[in-house]
């Protein structure tokens, strides 16, 4: 059994609505972004996060790097030592040094990297700012770098716009391992690039997981993407974990009537697919986390819905190896993937 | 009302050796380098490529769309509304002309990646539907407003009478994409070309933008040219496809064909590269090398050679790839190709 390297339990972030200066006192109405979410990620796994748009997969990664405080909730990370630290009460030299540990790509490669600033400038910037590297030892050291990401070393002294897409996404990635890290949270990293230099960018990603013995938690919302990358799978739906489960039980058997419903709508590259899948139209929009559904959130969307999934909400709860939050885990048998290629042959 | 004929054999739309240049500062961006296709009436066109390949600067030259410093500098956009009748060539015409104006819109319909590029922040939905409607039949007051209603609805928009008095921005994504996919239809155009409309959104919701598409289509014989990078989008929906890679169209086939016969190393190459959904995991991919040359740095010969696995020296650096004819409507710009009829012979 491998250690856990992070445990996430009833995190909460919630954003108050307004901004904080409207400090009245009743029912400030709140996005409750991320809600009572808790998962645990082995030392060495890749963990990936899916779920349509505004479910809360960025919000969380943010709470995990500390962009801004968890509203509750506690997140153990076991650092190099051995030692225990719950990352949302770190402040100071500890959180410091805890984070230089957990490290974070971005989804827009073209965003997060400063225009103003060569590559080895924004490489080496983490070395430099810790005071672990300067002078031709930095460089040094950025050239190796940008030469494990696939970049010529020569390329230092040039600037983000002398970039293409993919590249730039291969800085953001050598800038996230100046440091050794140990966990990285990838939010989006591949989404938008083209096929051809996704795939060199998948590539990348694995050789480094298995030269470094990397632990990821990997944003991503291409489930083909997803089911090539990981080894477990968590489902979010308005700021709440519906499902969790091994990469292949997911795809073969979902436990969760949200999880089908995703699996159905993705686009399949194989013409002769088309009229042997079947399909799970999605009523009506997602919830507002805001003012979210009572019981089950997703009862408004769901075809399997009943009386229960109206009044209460359903539990994460150990089901067929996984975990899922569904009043009918135990009963429904929803439709994977695999069956679809199966048919088609 | 007009008749549309449903599964026509003949040709709508036939774009021949169409060319757009960008005449910058820094150079001439050769952004679509002579492309070719076809689209049957009542059919769907994908075309496909990565980012940077031409398709929106190709569909911008078919709607007379072209922006400075671009420039339609060659071939031909023959539009052919009437079975029986003349073929317009739209490159001829200025995209300013009242013919054009005639044509777009009402003839030509378009919708695009970015909703919110299309849908006026000063106009209602409404007011913009409007335009759309009277564009194509003279109709009173009230009666625009009742198709424009109904056009909402047809798309699937819940309570449509309080949306068409709504503004854009006050739309969720896949609402507005909805509202422009109406606008546009509005107008019962026979040609709907669509730019990545599903790019932005979720696979629910694309999903359901998909279908309705293709509903339409079926009730209304509409022609549709579909822009995508996706190729899974491209195996739900396409009739045929166009590959595109550095301006060019380098494959064009019926679907199946596109997907499980590719004759052009690229296509091959990108269908390889897609990790699948029902693949194992852990196993690497295989990836194209290098990346898409810049538009300034064009590679001799075939443009895709420097990353082709199928690359043989002393050929494909030296001699730019014509369309080979492979088999009946399946053409690719390959060297090592042969045509159909020499095939057969040999
Ligand atoms: N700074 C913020 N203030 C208020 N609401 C926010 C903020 N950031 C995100 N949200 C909301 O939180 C929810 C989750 O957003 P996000 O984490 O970005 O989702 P995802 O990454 O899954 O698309 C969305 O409803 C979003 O609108
Ligand atoms: N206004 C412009 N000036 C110069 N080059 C342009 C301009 N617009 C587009 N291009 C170039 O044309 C090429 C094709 O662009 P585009 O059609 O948008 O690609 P796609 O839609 O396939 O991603 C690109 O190399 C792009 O840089
Ligand atoms: S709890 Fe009910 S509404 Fe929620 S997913 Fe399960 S069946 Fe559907
Ligand atoms: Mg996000
Ligand atoms: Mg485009």
């Amino acid at each position: 059994m491998t250690e856990m390297l992070l445990e996430i339990r009833d995190l909460c972030k919630h954003y108050p609505l307004g901004g904080p200066g409207l400090l009245r006192r009743r029912a400030v109405p709140v996005v409750r972004a991320v809600d009572r979410v808790s998962f645990d990620i082995a030392e060495g796994e890749t963990l990936s996060l899916v779920g349509e748009s505004g479910c809360g997969k960025t919000t969380l990664g943010k709470t995990i790097m500390r962009a801004h405080p968890a509203t509750s909730g506690e997140m153990r990370y076991r650092r190099a030592d051995g030692s225990i630290v719950d990352l949302g009460r770190l402040d100071g030299a500890a959180l410091k040094a805890a984070h230089r540990e957990i490290r974070m790509i971005f989804q827009d490669p073209n965003g997060s990297l400063n225009p103003r600033l060569s590559v080895r400038d924004i490489v080496g910037e983490p070395l430099r700012v810790r005071r672990i590297a300067q002078g031709a030892a930095l460089e040094k050291r950025v050239a190796e770098l940008l030469e494990k990401v696939g970049l010529r070393p020569e390329y230092l002294h040039r600037y983000p716009h002398a970039f293409s897409g993919g590249e730039r996404q291969r800085i953001g990635i050598a800038r996230a391992l100046a440091l050794d890290p140990r966990l990285v949270v990838a939010d989006e990293a591949v989404s938008a690039l083209d096929v051809s230099i996704q795939a060199q960018t998948l590539n990348l990603l694995s050789d480094l997981k298995s030269e470094f013995g990397l632990t990821f938690l990997f944003i991503a919302h291409d489930l083909s993407v997803v089911r090539h990358i990981s080894d477990r799978v968590a489902v979010m739906y308005v700021g709440r974990m519906v499902e969790l489960a091994k990469t292949e039980a997911l795809f073969t058997r979902p436990r969760h009537p949200y999880t089908e419903a995703l699996m159905s709508s993705v686009p399949i590259p194989d013409p002769r697919l088309r009229r042997a899948r079947k399909r799970i139209r999605l009523a009506g929009e997602v919830a507002s986390p805001i003012n979210s559904p009572s019981g089950c959130a997703f009862h408004p969307r769901c075809p399997y819905a009943t009386e229960i999934c109206v009044r209460d909400v359903p539990q994460l709860r150990p089901t067929g190896g996984g975990l899922a939050a569904c009043h009918h885990a135990e009963t429904l048998e929803l439709a994977g993937v695999s069956h679809i290629a199966e048919g088609a042959e | 009302m007009r008749q549309i004929p449903m599964r026509e054999p003949d040709t709508l739309l036939e774009v021949r050796d169409l060319a757009t240049h960008f005449f910058t500062d820094e150079g001439v961006v050769r952004a679509v380098d002579g492309a070719s296709f076809d689209i049957p009436r009542g059919k769907t066109l994908c075309i496909v490529g990565e980012s940077g390949s031409g398709k929106s600067v190709m569909a911008r030259a078919v709607m007379g769309l072209t922006r400075a410093p671009g420039r339609v500098v060659g071939g031909s956009v023959l539009w052919c509304p009437d079975q029986d009748g003349q073929a317009t060539d739209l490159a001829t015409l200025h995209g300013n002309s009242r013919a054009y104006r005639a044509i777009r819109g009402p003839e030509i319909g378009m919708i695009f990646q970015e909703p919110m590029a299309a849908l006026s922040p000063v106009h209602t939905i409404g007011t913009q539907l409007a335009e759309s409607v009277r564009s194509r039949h003279a109709v009173s007051k009230r009666e625009t407003r009742e198709r424009g209603i109904e056009a909402l609805a047809r798309v699937g928009i819940p309570e449509p009478a309080a949306r068409y008095d709504q503004y854009g921005f006050e739309l969720s994504g896949g609402m507005r994409q909805r509202a422009m996919i109406a606008m546009a239809l509005a107008a019962e155009p026979k040609l709907l070309i669509a730019d990545e409309p599903t790019t932005a959104l979720d696979v629910t919701t694309q999903a359901g933008i998909l279908d309705l598409i293709l509903d339409l289509q079926s009730e209304t014989g509409m022609t549709v040219m579909f822009i995508t990078h996706d190729l899974g989008v491209v195996a739900e929906i396409a009739d045929s496809v166009a590959v595109m890679y550095l301006g060019r169209v380098v494959e064009h086939a019926d679907v199946d064909t596109a997907f499980h016969a590719p004759a052009h190393p690229y296509t091959e190459a990108l269908l390889r590269a897609l990790p699948s959904i029902h693949a194992k995991t852990g196993e690497r991919l295989a990836a194209i090398p290098g990346m898409v040359p810049h538009p300034f740095a064009r590679p001799a010969g075939c443009a895709f050679h420097p990353r082709c696995h199928r690359f043989r020296p002393g050929l494909c650096e030296t001699r730019e790839p014509e369309n080979v004819p492979v088999a009946p409507g399946h053409g690719a710009r390959c060297l090592l190709l042969k045509p159909a009829r020499k095939a057969a012979a040999e």
